[in-house]
């Protein structure tokens, strides 16, 4: 259920599908959150690889541009990881949901 | 010059995901449409081949602290095949307006989650569940 609920979320939007596999891995399977957390980064490894076969066999992956994006995102990544230990929480979650709702405005007003 | 921008978005949207534990995924998808002018679909299409390197940096070093169950992600992953062929399939169906709009409903939806986790009262280590 889980999979496939994921599966068809991360499909769909082009994401990892990651805030769908926590909280339910949580929730039904007991999962404390940081084995949730890496738990789901192996489901989105399977996931992503596979969603991005199909996209590809419909002609609309860009190789070039996934690359240039994804390997300067390892090395955020791991900045932000470092990072978090110094930023309070909160004030990056708040100011991550004002992003989340101006891209949203960006994209849905024509 | 609009490469230059793809990587700096990259590294922007993978220290973001580090800081607060999200995929890139959520960042990549709009950072290709609006700066490099990307259709929905493609930017989708094109996010979820990014991810695939950032989730196995993440997977690897998660795994190296013990967090992760090898065996159920292998089988959440098996089930979600299908799901992911069903996902693709309907993104590709609907039009890319519909497309839009869903995608931008699921910021909204993502940035209520933050500001529930932002406004949360910090939490006392001493009290957390086992």
């Amino acid at each position: 259920m889980i999979g496939t609920a994921a599966g068809i979320f991360s499909g769909l939007f082009g994401v990892g599908g990651g805030s769908v596999i926590v909280p339910l891995l949580i929730l039904w399977f007991a999962y404390r959150e940081r084995e949730a957390t890496g738990t789901s980064l192996l489901v989105i490894v399977i996931i992503g690889a596979l969603a991005a076969a199909m996209q590809g066999l419909h002609g609309n992956v860009d190789p070039l541009e996934g690359l240039l994006i994804a390997i300067p995102a390892v090395g955020g990544a791991l900045a932000g990881t470092e990072l978090q230990q110094r930023v309070p929480e909160p004030v990056i979650s708040l100011l991550f949901a004002v992003l989340l709702v101006a891209v949203a405005a960006e994209l849905a007003i024509p | 010059m609009e490469y230059v921008a793809a990587a700096l978005l990259g590294f922007a949207g993978g220290a973001v995901g580090g800081m607060l534990g999200v995929g890139g995924g959520i960042l990549f998808v709009p950072a290709l449409v609006i700066f490099l002018s990307e259709s929905q679909i493609r930017a989708e299409a094109t996010s979820l081949l990014a991810i695939v390197p950032v989730a196995i940096a993440g997977a690897w070093r998660q795994n190296s602290y013990g967090n992760v169950r090898v065996r159920d992600g292998l089988l959440v992953g098996a089930l979600a095949a299908p799901g992911a062929v069903i996902g693709v399939q309907l993104a590709n169906a609907l039009s890319q307006r519909a497309l839009e709009l869903l995608f931008a409903a699921l910021l909204v939806v993502v940035a209520a989650q933050f500001v529930r986790r932002g406004l949360r009262p910090p939490r006392d280590p001493a009290r957390e569940r086992p």
